[in-house]
Protein backbone atom coordinates (compact mmCIF):
# COMPACT_ATOMS: atom_id res chain seq x y z
CA UNK A 1 0.00 0.00 0.00
CA UNK A 2 1.18 3.53 -0.69
CA UNK A 3 1.32 4.19 3.12
CA UNK A 4 4.21 6.56 2.73
CA UNK A 5 2.27 10.01 2.90
CA UNK A 6 0.96 8.54 6.45
CA UNK A 7 3.02 10.54 9.23
CA UNK A 8 3.25 8.01 12.30
CA UNK A 9 0.54 9.84 14.46
CA UNK A 10 2.42 11.86 16.41
CA UNK A 11 -0.69 12.97 18.90
CA UNK A 12 -0.50 8.80 20.31
CA UNK A 13 1.31 9.04 22.90
CA UNK A 14 4.79 9.96 21.38
CA UNK A 15 4.28 13.23 22.98
CA UNK A 16 7.40 15.87 22.64
CA UNK A 17 7.48 15.97 26.40
CA UNK A 18 7.84 19.19 27.53
CA UNK A 19 8.03 21.02 23.73
CA UNK A 20 4.75 19.95 23.23
CA UNK A 21 3.39 22.44 25.60
CA UNK A 22 5.55 25.56 24.34
CA UNK A 23 3.89 24.65 20.94
CA UNK A 24 0.62 24.77 23.17
CA UNK A 25 1.74 28.38 25.19
CA UNK A 26 -1.60 29.73 24.22
CA UNK A 27 -3.28 27.08 25.82
CA UNK A 28 -1.22 27.33 28.88
CA UNK A 29 -1.70 30.55 29.43
CA UNK A 30 -5.74 29.83 29.38
CA UNK A 31 -5.55 27.30 31.69
CA UNK A 32 -4.13 29.20 34.27
CA UNK A 33 -6.25 32.18 34.14
CA UNK A 34 -8.77 29.68 34.26
CA UNK A 35 -7.27 28.34 37.42
CA UNK A 36 -6.44 31.51 38.91
CA UNK A 37 -10.23 32.41 38.56
CA UNK A 38 -11.97 29.25 39.63
CA UNK A 39 -9.85 29.97 42.84
CA UNK A 40 -10.86 32.99 43.32
CA UNK A 41 -14.22 33.28 42.29
CA UNK A 42 -16.44 34.98 44.18
CA UNK A 43 -13.29 36.32 46.89
CA UNK A 44 -13.21 39.78 47.84
CA UNK A 45 -9.83 39.15 48.07
CA UNK A 46 -9.17 37.58 45.19
CA UNK A 47 -5.29 37.27 44.21
CA UNK A 48 -4.62 39.70 47.16
CA UNK A 49 -4.97 36.77 48.98
CA UNK A 50 -1.58 35.62 47.88
CA UNK A 51 -0.25 38.32 49.42
CA UNK A 52 -2.28 38.08 52.90
CA UNK A 53 -1.50 34.41 53.24
CA UNK A 54 2.52 34.83 53.55
CA UNK A 55 2.93 38.16 55.21
CA UNK A 56 0.73 35.74 57.97
CA UNK A 57 2.99 33.09 57.92
CA UNK A 58 5.40 35.22 58.31
CA UNK A 59 4.23 37.06 61.46
CA UNK A 60 3.81 33.89 63.09
CA UNK A 61 7.05 32.22 62.55
CA UNK A 62 8.39 35.78 63.13
CA UNK A 63 6.93 35.95 66.64
CA UNK A 64 7.45 32.50 67.46
CA UNK A 65 10.88 32.39 66.21
CA UNK A 66 12.37 35.51 65.97
CA UNK A 67 11.14 37.06 69.14
CA UNK A 68 10.32 34.06 71.66
CA UNK A 69 13.56 32.06 70.02
CA UNK A 70 15.60 35.13 69.85
CA UNK A 71 16.84 34.92 66.13
CA UNK A 72 15.82 38.51 66.13
CA UNK A 73 18.90 39.39 69.06
CA UNK A 74 21.29 37.17 67.41
CA UNK A 75 20.87 38.06 63.67
CA UNK A 76 20.87 41.22 61.44
CA UNK A 77 17.82 41.81 59.56
CA UNK A 78 16.21 38.27 60.55
CA UNK A 79 12.56 39.31 58.91
CA UNK A 80 14.25 39.82 55.77
CA UNK A 81 16.13 36.26 55.77
CA UNK A 82 12.80 34.86 57.38
CA UNK A 83 10.85 36.54 54.40
CA UNK A 84 13.08 35.39 51.61
CA UNK A 85 13.07 31.77 52.59
CA UNK A 86 9.11 31.86 53.28
CA UNK A 87 8.33 32.72 49.82
CA UNK A 88 11.17 29.72 48.34
CA UNK A 89 9.32 27.06 49.86
CA UNK A 90 5.63 28.64 49.50
CA UNK A 91 6.71 28.53 46.27
CA UNK A 92 7.74 25.04 46.15
CA UNK A 93 5.21 23.55 48.78
CA UNK A 94 2.59 24.77 46.33
CA UNK A 95 4.10 23.91 42.91
CA UNK A 96 4.32 20.19 43.61
CA UNK A 97 1.39 19.79 45.60
CA UNK A 98 -0.87 21.01 42.90
CA UNK A 99 1.14 19.42 40.13
CA UNK A 100 0.53 16.21 41.93
CA UNK A 101 -2.98 16.90 41.31
CA UNK A 102 -3.49 18.75 38.15
CA UNK A 103 -3.48 14.97 35.85
CA UNK A 104 -6.21 13.56 38.48
CA UNK A 105 -8.41 17.24 38.66
CA UNK A 106 -8.25 17.46 34.74
CA UNK A 107 -9.80 14.20 34.02
CA UNK A 108 -12.66 14.92 32.34
CA UNK A 109 -10.63 16.53 29.84
CA UNK A 110 -7.42 13.92 29.60
CA UNK A 111 -9.63 11.44 28.80
CA UNK A 112 -11.49 12.25 25.92
CA UNK A 113 -9.01 15.36 23.95
CA UNK A 114 -5.48 14.53 23.24
CA UNK A 115 -3.21 17.14 24.71
CA UNK A 116 -0.04 17.02 25.48
CA UNK A 117 -0.15 16.27 29.25
CA UNK A 118 2.89 17.94 30.53
CA UNK A 119 0.36 20.90 29.87
CA UNK A 120 -1.44 20.56 33.14
CA UNK A 121 1.90 19.92 35.86
CA UNK A 122 3.21 22.96 33.82
CA UNK A 123 0.14 25.42 34.60
CA UNK A 124 0.51 24.39 38.17
CA UNK A 125 3.63 25.24 38.43
CA UNK A 126 2.87 28.23 36.86
CA UNK A 127 0.07 29.39 39.02
CA UNK A 128 2.40 29.28 42.02
CA UNK A 129 4.56 32.06 40.07
CA UNK A 130 2.16 33.58 39.89
CA UNK A 131 1.72 33.69 43.59
CA UNK A 132 5.32 33.82 43.66
CA UNK A 133 6.09 36.74 41.88
CA UNK A 134 4.39 40.01 44.12
CA UNK A 135 5.85 38.60 47.14
CA UNK A 136 9.28 38.73 45.10
CA UNK A 137 8.07 42.21 44.87
CA UNK A 138 7.09 43.18 48.14
CA UNK A 139 10.64 41.81 49.35
CA UNK A 140 12.57 44.42 46.95
CA UNK A 141 10.34 46.89 47.73
CA UNK A 142 10.80 46.33 51.57
CA UNK A 143 14.79 46.06 51.25
CA UNK A 144 16.15 49.13 50.73
CA UNK A 145 14.65 50.14 54.43
CA UNK A 146 17.09 47.11 55.99
CA UNK A 147 20.14 49.01 54.56
CA UNK A 148 20.24 46.70 50.95
CA UNK A 149 22.99 47.35 49.01
CA UNK A 150 23.02 47.23 45.48
CA UNK A 151 24.91 44.00 44.50
CA UNK A 152 25.05 42.53 40.67
CA UNK A 153 26.11 39.32 42.23
CA UNK A 154 23.22 38.79 44.71
CA UNK A 155 20.41 39.53 41.67
CA UNK A 156 22.35 37.04 39.78
CA UNK A 157 22.20 34.31 42.59
CA UNK A 158 18.50 34.84 42.86
CA UNK A 159 17.95 34.15 39.53
CA UNK A 160 19.85 31.04 39.44
CA UNK A 161 18.05 30.09 42.46
CA UNK A 162 14.71 30.42 40.50
CA UNK A 163 15.69 28.61 37.56
CA UNK A 164 17.02 25.65 39.97
CA UNK A 165 13.60 26.00 42.02
CA UNK A 166 11.83 25.91 38.70
CA UNK A 167 13.40 22.76 37.17
CA UNK A 168 13.28 21.03 40.32
CA UNK A 169 9.22 21.92 40.76
CA UNK A 170 7.96 20.77 37.58
CA UNK A 171 10.66 17.68 37.72
CA UNK A 172 8.82 16.68 40.91
CA UNK A 173 5.53 17.59 39.79
CA UNK A 174 5.32 15.72 36.48
CA UNK A 175 6.54 12.72 38.56
CA UNK A 176 4.08 12.93 41.16
CA UNK A 177 1.53 14.02 38.90
CA UNK A 178 2.10 10.60 36.84
CA UNK A 179 2.61 8.50 39.95
CA UNK A 180 -0.88 10.15 41.49
CA UNK A 181 -2.80 8.47 38.49
CA UNK A 182 -1.90 5.02 39.29
CA UNK A 183 -1.24 5.58 43.15
CA UNK A 184 -3.52 7.98 45.07
CA UNK A 185 -1.30 7.68 48.08
CA UNK A 186 1.24 10.35 45.81
CA UNK A 187 -1.11 13.10 47.16
CA UNK A 188 -0.83 12.14 50.64
CA UNK A 189 3.22 11.12 50.03
CA UNK A 190 3.54 14.67 48.71
CA UNK A 191 1.95 16.66 51.67
CA UNK A 192 4.00 14.70 53.91
CA UNK A 193 7.36 15.67 52.24
CA UNK A 194 6.05 19.28 52.26
CA UNK A 195 5.92 19.40 55.71
CA UNK A 196 9.05 17.78 56.37
CA UNK A 197 10.83 20.04 53.55
CA UNK A 198 9.61 23.12 55.63
CA UNK A 199 12.30 22.46 58.21
CA UNK A 200 14.62 20.51 55.79
CA UNK A 201 15.91 24.19 54.61
CA UNK A 202 17.56 26.91 56.62
CA UNK A 203 14.26 29.05 56.64
CA UNK A 204 13.68 29.00 60.13
CA UNK A 205 16.88 28.55 61.46
CA UNK A 206 20.71 29.42 60.37
CA UNK A 207 22.68 26.48 58.49
CA UNK A 208 25.62 27.36 60.74
CA UNK A 209 23.38 25.81 63.17
CA UNK A 210 22.98 22.28 61.44
CA UNK A 211 26.78 22.38 61.10
CA UNK A 212 27.55 22.94 64.93
CA UNK A 213 24.93 20.42 66.14
CA UNK A 214 25.74 17.50 63.36
CA UNK A 215 29.44 18.14 62.12
CA UNK A 216 31.27 18.53 58.68
CA UNK A 217 30.24 15.26 57.33
CA UNK A 218 26.45 15.18 58.07
CA UNK A 219 26.33 18.58 56.80
CA UNK A 220 27.67 17.83 53.68
CA UNK A 221 24.46 15.51 53.26
CA UNK A 222 22.19 18.25 54.13
CA UNK A 223 23.58 20.05 51.78
CA UNK A 224 23.05 17.85 48.93
CA UNK A 225 18.94 18.70 49.81
CA UNK A 226 18.79 21.08 46.42
CA UNK A 227 16.36 23.19 48.60
CA UNK A 228 18.76 24.21 51.15
CA UNK A 229 21.67 25.01 48.04
CA UNK A 230 18.33 27.30 46.68
CA UNK A 231 17.03 28.94 49.75
CA UNK A 232 20.71 29.84 50.25
CA UNK A 233 21.04 31.60 46.81
CA UNK A 234 17.93 33.35 47.68
CA UNK A 235 19.72 34.54 51.68
CA UNK A 236 22.93 35.61 49.35
CA UNK A 237 20.59 37.92 46.93
CA UNK A 238 18.10 39.52 49.28
CA UNK A 239 19.25 39.19 53.02
CA UNK A 240 23.48 39.02 52.50
CA UNK A 241 23.42 42.43 50.83
CA UNK A 242 21.26 44.03 54.14
CA UNK A 243 23.97 43.17 56.66
CA UNK A 244 27.09 44.85 56.63
CA UNK A 245 29.25 42.42 57.75
CA UNK A 246 29.91 39.21 55.95
CA UNK A 247 27.97 36.51 56.81
CA UNK A 248 28.41 32.80 56.88
CA UNK A 249 25.86 30.41 54.31
CA UNK A 250 25.69 26.86 53.45
CA UNK A 251 26.51 25.96 50.00
CA UNK A 252 29.77 26.58 49.91
CA UNK A 253 32.61 26.46 48.05
CA UNK A 254 29.54 28.20 45.77
CA UNK A 255 31.11 26.89 42.16
CA UNK A 256 30.87 23.23 43.90
CA UNK A 257 27.58 23.18 45.59
CA UNK A 258 25.97 24.76 42.09
CA UNK A 259 27.49 22.21 40.37
CA UNK A 260 25.83 19.52 42.47
CA UNK A 261 22.45 21.33 43.16
CA UNK A 262 21.91 22.10 39.24
CA UNK A 263 23.18 18.02 38.32
CA UNK A 264 20.39 17.08 41.05
CA UNK A 265 17.99 19.45 39.80
CA UNK A 266 18.69 18.44 36.26
CA UNK A 267 18.33 14.65 37.13
CA UNK A 268 15.07 15.04 38.97
CA UNK A 269 13.26 16.33 36.10
CA UNK A 270 14.53 13.64 33.38
CA UNK A 271 13.61 10.98 35.99
CA UNK A 272 10.12 13.13 36.08
CA UNK A 273 9.98 13.57 32.21
CA UNK A 274 10.80 9.57 31.53
CA UNK A 275 8.52 8.25 34.11
CA UNK A 276 5.47 11.30 32.68
CA UNK A 277 6.09 10.21 29.68
CA UNK A 278 5.85 6.26 30.68
CA UNK A 279 2.74 6.63 32.32
CA UNK A 280 0.92 9.17 30.22
CA UNK A 281 0.13 6.54 27.81
CA UNK A 282 -2.12 5.18 30.51
CA UNK A 283 -4.11 8.01 31.73
CA UNK A 284 -6.71 7.67 29.59
CA UNK A 285 -7.38 4.48 31.14
CA UNK A 286 -6.62 4.86 34.17
CA UNK A 287 -8.39 7.63 35.67
CA UNK B 1 -15.63 -1.34 -0.59
CA UNK B 2 -15.56 2.04 -0.67
CA UNK B 3 -15.25 3.72 -4.58
CA UNK B 4 -13.47 6.23 -3.24
CA UNK B 5 -9.90 6.27 -4.34
CA UNK B 6 -8.42 9.05 -2.12
CA UNK B 7 -5.03 9.25 -0.51
CA UNK B 8 -5.21 7.30 2.83
CA UNK B 9 -5.82 9.33 6.02
CA UNK B 10 -6.18 6.87 8.37
CA UNK B 11 -4.74 3.14 8.68
CA UNK B 12 -5.04 1.20 11.40
CA UNK B 13 -2.54 -2.24 11.02
CA UNK B 14 -3.76 -5.19 13.92
CA UNK B 15 -4.56 -3.02 16.47
CA UNK B 16 -5.41 -4.56 19.75
CA UNK B 17 -6.16 -3.20 22.83
CA UNK B 18 -6.98 -4.35 26.53
CA UNK B 19 -8.05 -3.54 29.52
CA UNK B 20 -7.53 -4.42 32.72
CA UNK B 21 -10.86 -4.45 34.76
CA UNK B 22 -10.31 -4.45 38.78
CA UNK B 23 -7.99 -1.94 39.09
CA UNK B 24 -7.59 -1.70 43.26
CA UNK B 25 -4.54 -1.49 44.57
CA UNK B 26 -4.30 -2.13 48.21
CA UNK B 27 -1.40 -2.69 50.19
CA UNK B 28 -2.49 -6.44 50.83
CA UNK B 29 -3.12 -6.74 47.55
CA UNK B 30 -0.20 -5.18 46.59
CA UNK B 31 1.77 -7.99 49.17
CA UNK B 32 0.38 -10.87 47.24
CA UNK B 33 0.96 -9.86 44.27
CA UNK B 34 4.89 -9.04 45.14
CA UNK B 35 5.01 -12.60 47.02
CA UNK B 36 3.61 -14.50 44.12
CA UNK B 37 5.07 -12.86 41.58
CA UNK B 38 2.66 -13.35 39.15
CA UNK B 39 1.20 -11.03 37.20
CA UNK B 40 -2.70 -10.66 36.90
CA UNK B 41 -3.52 -12.71 40.01
CA UNK B 42 -6.69 -11.44 40.76
CA UNK B 43 -7.60 -9.14 37.68
CA UNK B 44 -10.13 -9.81 35.07
CA UNK B 45 -9.18 -7.93 31.44
CA UNK B 46 -10.75 -7.28 28.67
CA UNK B 47 -9.99 -7.07 25.07
CA UNK B 48 -11.98 -3.92 23.48
CA UNK B 49 -10.08 -3.85 20.19
CA UNK B 50 -8.67 -7.52 18.68
CA UNK B 51 -6.68 -7.29 15.88
CA UNK B 52 -8.46 -4.55 13.94
CA UNK B 53 -7.51 -3.06 10.67
CA UNK B 54 -9.03 -0.78 8.31
CA UNK B 55 -7.78 2.18 5.91
CA UNK B 56 -10.02 5.36 5.50
CA UNK B 57 -9.03 7.34 2.63
CA UNK B 58 -9.19 11.50 2.29
CA UNK B 59 -12.85 12.60 2.12
CA UNK B 60 -14.46 9.21 2.88
CA UNK B 61 -17.39 9.14 5.53
CA UNK B 62 -17.64 5.78 7.36
CA UNK B 63 -19.97 4.53 10.31
CA UNK B 64 -18.36 2.79 13.58
CA UNK B 65 -20.91 -0.02 14.63
CA UNK B 66 -21.72 -2.14 17.21
CA UNK B 67 -23.93 -2.68 20.34
CA UNK B 68 -23.13 -1.18 23.49
CA UNK B 69 -19.63 -1.89 24.62
CA UNK B 70 -18.12 -3.47 21.32
CA UNK B 71 -15.39 -1.14 21.42
CA UNK B 72 -16.54 1.99 18.80
CA UNK B 73 -15.76 4.75 21.51
CA UNK B 74 -12.15 3.20 22.27
CA UNK B 75 -10.94 2.47 18.64
CA UNK B 76 -11.89 6.23 18.32
CA UNK B 77 -9.91 7.45 21.16
CA UNK B 78 -7.26 5.28 19.76
CA UNK B 79 -6.89 7.02 16.87
CA UNK B 80 -7.39 10.67 18.42
CA UNK B 81 -4.22 9.64 20.60
CA UNK B 82 -6.04 9.98 24.09
CA UNK B 83 -5.86 5.63 24.34
CA UNK B 84 -2.39 3.97 23.30
CA UNK B 85 -2.85 0.67 21.53
CA UNK B 86 -1.13 -2.16 23.50
CA UNK B 87 -0.35 -3.53 19.83
CA UNK B 88 -0.58 -2.63 16.22
CA UNK B 89 -0.42 0.75 15.01
CA UNK B 90 -2.31 3.76 13.95
CA UNK B 91 -1.11 6.08 11.68
CA UNK B 92 -2.89 9.64 10.39
CA UNK B 93 -2.54 12.30 8.02
CA UNK B 94 -3.42 15.95 8.71
CA UNK B 95 -4.82 17.89 11.60
CA UNK B 96 -7.87 16.12 13.89
CA UNK B 97 -10.51 16.45 15.81
CA UNK B 98 -11.56 14.74 18.31
CA UNK B 99 -15.49 15.56 18.71
CA UNK B 100 -15.26 12.38 21.55
CA UNK B 101 -17.57 14.26 23.63
CA UNK B 102 -18.68 17.65 23.54
CA UNK B 103 -17.99 20.41 26.54
CA UNK B 104 -15.24 17.80 27.74
CA UNK B 105 -12.87 21.45 28.02
CA UNK B 106 -15.67 23.25 29.76
CA UNK B 107 -15.39 24.61 32.93
CA UNK B 108 -18.92 25.23 34.58
CA UNK B 109 -17.48 27.74 36.77
CA UNK B 110 -16.33 29.93 33.45
CA UNK B 111 -18.80 32.04 31.27
CA UNK B 112 -19.43 31.03 27.73
CA UNK B 113 -17.05 33.53 26.67
CA UNK B 114 -14.26 32.44 28.50
CA UNK B 115 -15.28 28.50 27.60
CA UNK B 116 -15.10 29.41 23.68
CA UNK B 117 -11.65 30.37 24.26
CA UNK B 118 -10.42 27.64 26.11
CA UNK B 119 -11.99 24.75 24.31
CA UNK B 120 -11.25 26.73 20.67
CA UNK B 121 -7.34 26.45 22.11
CA UNK B 122 -7.95 22.74 23.55
CA UNK B 123 -9.19 22.26 19.97
CA UNK B 124 -6.18 23.35 18.30
CA UNK B 125 -7.64 27.09 17.42
CA UNK B 126 -4.85 29.82 17.82
CA UNK B 127 -6.35 33.17 19.48
CA UNK B 128 -6.62 35.00 16.55
CA UNK B 129 -8.64 32.34 14.68
CA UNK B 130 -10.84 32.17 17.66
CA UNK B 131 -11.46 35.86 17.72
CA UNK B 132 -12.48 35.65 13.82
CA UNK B 133 -14.37 33.14 14.52
CA UNK B 134 -16.31 34.17 17.60
CA UNK B 135 -19.41 35.83 16.03
CA UNK B 136 -20.22 33.04 13.80
CA UNK B 137 -19.46 30.28 16.99
CA UNK B 138 -22.02 32.49 18.84
CA UNK B 139 -24.74 33.07 15.89
CA UNK B 140 -24.66 29.36 15.19
CA UNK B 141 -25.43 28.39 19.32
CA UNK B 142 -27.93 30.87 19.41
CA UNK B 143 -27.29 31.80 22.86
CA UNK B 144 -27.25 35.68 22.44
CA UNK B 145 -27.09 37.83 25.95
CA UNK B 146 -26.13 34.13 28.17
CA UNK B 147 -22.50 34.54 25.94
CA UNK B 148 -21.30 36.46 29.58
CA UNK B 149 -22.84 33.84 32.02
CA UNK B 150 -21.12 31.46 33.95
CA UNK B 151 -22.11 28.27 32.10
CA UNK B 152 -23.43 26.20 35.26
CA UNK B 153 -26.30 28.50 34.72
CA UNK B 154 -27.19 27.05 31.45
CA UNK B 155 -29.90 24.72 30.64
CA UNK B 156 -28.46 22.01 29.66
CA UNK B 157 -29.33 21.67 26.13
CA UNK B 158 -27.72 25.63 25.57
CA UNK B 159 -24.34 24.05 26.97
CA UNK B 160 -24.07 21.16 24.37
CA UNK B 161 -25.27 23.54 21.90
CA UNK B 162 -22.09 25.98 22.82
CA UNK B 163 -19.69 23.18 22.77
CA UNK B 164 -21.14 22.05 19.56
CA UNK B 165 -20.70 25.34 18.08
CA UNK B 166 -17.14 25.59 19.12
CA UNK B 167 -16.06 22.11 17.64
CA UNK B 168 -17.81 22.53 14.37
CA UNK B 169 -15.77 25.80 13.99
CA UNK B 170 -12.51 24.45 14.46
CA UNK B 171 -11.13 23.45 11.27
CA UNK B 172 -9.58 20.03 10.83
CA UNK B 173 -8.91 17.42 7.87
CA UNK B 174 -10.38 14.74 10.05
CA UNK B 175 -13.60 14.74 12.12
CA UNK B 176 -14.13 11.68 14.89
CA UNK B 177 -17.76 11.71 16.00
CA UNK B 178 -18.91 10.05 18.93
CA UNK B 179 -22.60 10.20 19.66
CA UNK B 180 -23.04 14.01 19.75
CA UNK B 181 -25.18 14.21 16.60
CA UNK B 182 -28.14 14.20 18.91
CA UNK B 183 -28.21 17.27 20.87
CA UNK B 184 -30.21 20.24 21.34
CA UNK B 185 -34.05 20.50 19.94
CA UNK B 186 -35.13 19.29 17.13
CA UNK B 187 -34.40 22.53 14.78
CA UNK B 188 -30.87 22.89 16.31
CA UNK B 189 -30.30 18.24 15.30
CA UNK B 190 -31.39 19.47 11.83
CA UNK B 191 -29.00 22.17 11.86
CA UNK B 192 -25.73 20.01 13.31
CA UNK B 193 -26.41 17.27 10.77
CA UNK B 194 -26.57 19.78 8.06
CA UNK B 195 -23.38 21.05 9.35
CA UNK B 196 -21.76 17.47 9.04
CA UNK B 197 -22.94 16.64 5.64
CA UNK B 198 -21.58 20.44 4.56
CA UNK B 199 -18.14 18.75 6.03
CA UNK B 200 -18.60 15.77 3.99
CA UNK B 201 -19.19 17.69 1.45
CA UNK B 202 -16.09 19.98 1.49
CA UNK B 203 -14.28 16.60 1.51
CA UNK B 204 -13.44 16.01 4.74
CA UNK B 205 -12.54 12.48 6.56
CA UNK B 206 -15.44 11.51 9.07
CA UNK B 207 -15.58 8.89 11.54
CA UNK B 208 -19.32 9.33 12.86
CA UNK B 209 -20.26 6.21 15.88
CA UNK B 210 -23.89 6.28 16.36
CA UNK B 211 -26.92 4.26 17.40
CA UNK B 212 -29.29 6.41 14.98
CA UNK B 213 -28.39 3.74 12.02
CA UNK B 214 -30.83 5.89 9.93
CA UNK B 215 -29.17 9.07 10.59
CA UNK B 216 -25.68 7.37 9.97
CA UNK B 217 -27.34 5.88 6.58
CA UNK B 218 -27.98 9.57 5.38
CA UNK B 219 -24.41 11.05 6.32
CA UNK B 220 -22.08 7.68 6.23
CA UNK B 221 -20.98 5.73 3.00
CA UNK B 222 -19.49 3.07 4.30
CA UNK B 223 -19.70 1.22 7.47
CA UNK B 224 -17.89 -0.64 9.59
CA UNK B 225 -19.62 -3.49 12.40
CA UNK B 226 -17.41 -4.29 15.28
CA UNK B 227 -18.30 -7.03 17.77
CA UNK B 228 -16.90 -7.61 21.36
CA UNK B 229 -13.52 -5.85 20.01
CA UNK B 230 -13.64 -7.95 16.54
CA UNK B 231 -14.13 -6.35 12.79
CA UNK B 232 -16.86 -8.50 11.63
CA UNK B 233 -18.31 -6.50 8.88
CA UNK B 234 -16.55 -3.76 6.79
CA UNK B 235 -18.77 -1.89 3.19
CA UNK B 236 -21.40 -0.39 2.29
CA UNK B 237 -23.04 1.52 4.43
CA UNK B 238 -26.81 0.14 3.82
CA UNK B 239 -25.54 -3.56 3.78
CA UNK B 240 -23.50 -2.57 7.27
CA UNK B 241 -26.35 -1.45 9.33
CA UNK B 242 -29.06 -4.32 7.46
CA UNK B 243 -25.85 -6.78 9.03
CA UNK B 244 -25.94 -5.37 11.99
CA UNK B 245 -30.09 -5.20 12.34
CA UNK B 246 -29.82 -9.04 11.78
CA UNK B 247 -27.56 -9.39 14.83
CA UNK B 248 -29.87 -8.30 16.51
N1 LIG C 1 -10.72 2.71 30.78
C1 LIG C 1 -11.30 1.51 30.73
N2 LIG C 1 -11.00 0.57 31.64
C2 LIG C 1 -11.57 -0.66 31.58
N3 LIG C 1 -12.43 -1.04 30.65
C3 LIG C 1 -12.78 -0.14 29.71
C4 LIG C 1 -12.24 1.17 29.70
N4 LIG C 1 -12.76 1.84 28.65
C5 LIG C 1 -13.59 0.99 28.04
N5 LIG C 1 -13.60 -0.21 28.66
C6 LIG C 1 -14.37 -1.39 28.27
O1 LIG C 1 -14.16 -1.63 26.90
C7 LIG C 1 -15.37 -2.05 26.29
C8 LIG C 1 -15.64 -1.20 25.06
O2 LIG C 1 -15.99 0.09 25.48
P1 LIG C 1 -16.38 1.24 24.46
O3 LIG C 1 -16.60 2.46 25.25
O4 LIG C 1 -15.36 1.30 23.38
O5 LIG C 1 -17.74 0.71 23.87
P2 LIG C 1 -18.69 1.38 22.80
O6 LIG C 1 -18.69 0.50 21.61
O7 LIG C 1 -18.33 2.79 22.61
O8 LIG C 1 -20.09 1.25 23.54
P3 LIG C 1 -21.34 2.27 23.58
O9 LIG C 1 -22.16 1.97 22.40
O10 LIG C 1 -22.03 1.87 24.84
O11 LIG C 1 -20.80 3.64 23.62
C9 LIG C 1 -16.44 -1.97 27.35
O12 LIG C 1 -16.69 -3.29 27.82
C10 LIG C 1 -15.84 -1.15 28.44
O13 LIG C 1 -16.27 -1.60 29.70
MG1 LIG D 1 -19.21 4.66 23.16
Amino acid sequence: MANAVLTDFDPSGQGRGLFGVFRHRYLLQLLVRKELKVRYRRSVLGLLWSYVKPAVQFAVYFVAIGMFLGLNETMDNFAVYLFSGIIVMNFFTEAVRNATRSIIDNAALIKKIYLPRELFPVASVYVSAVHFLPQVVVLCVAMPFFGWRWDPTGILMVFIGFVLLLVLSIGLGLLFGALNVIFRDAENFVDLINMVITWSAPVLYTAVLVRDTLGETAFAFYQANPLVVIVELFHRGFWAPTVSHGVELAGQPLAQWLSITAATCIAVFVVGQLVFTKVSKRFAQEL
Amino acid sequence: MSTNTGAVAISAEHVVKRFTLRKTRELKELAVWLLTKRRGVGTESFLASNDVSFEVREGETLALLGFNGSGKSTMLKMISGVLTPDSGRIRTKGRLAGLIEVGAGFHHDLTGRENVYLNGAILGMSEKEIDEKFESIIDFAEIGEFIDTEVKFYSSGMYLRLAFAVAVHTDPDIFLIDEILAVGDEPFQRKCIARIKQFSEMGKTLIVVSHDLDLVSRICDRGIVLQRGVKTFDGQIDEAVSWLRGQA
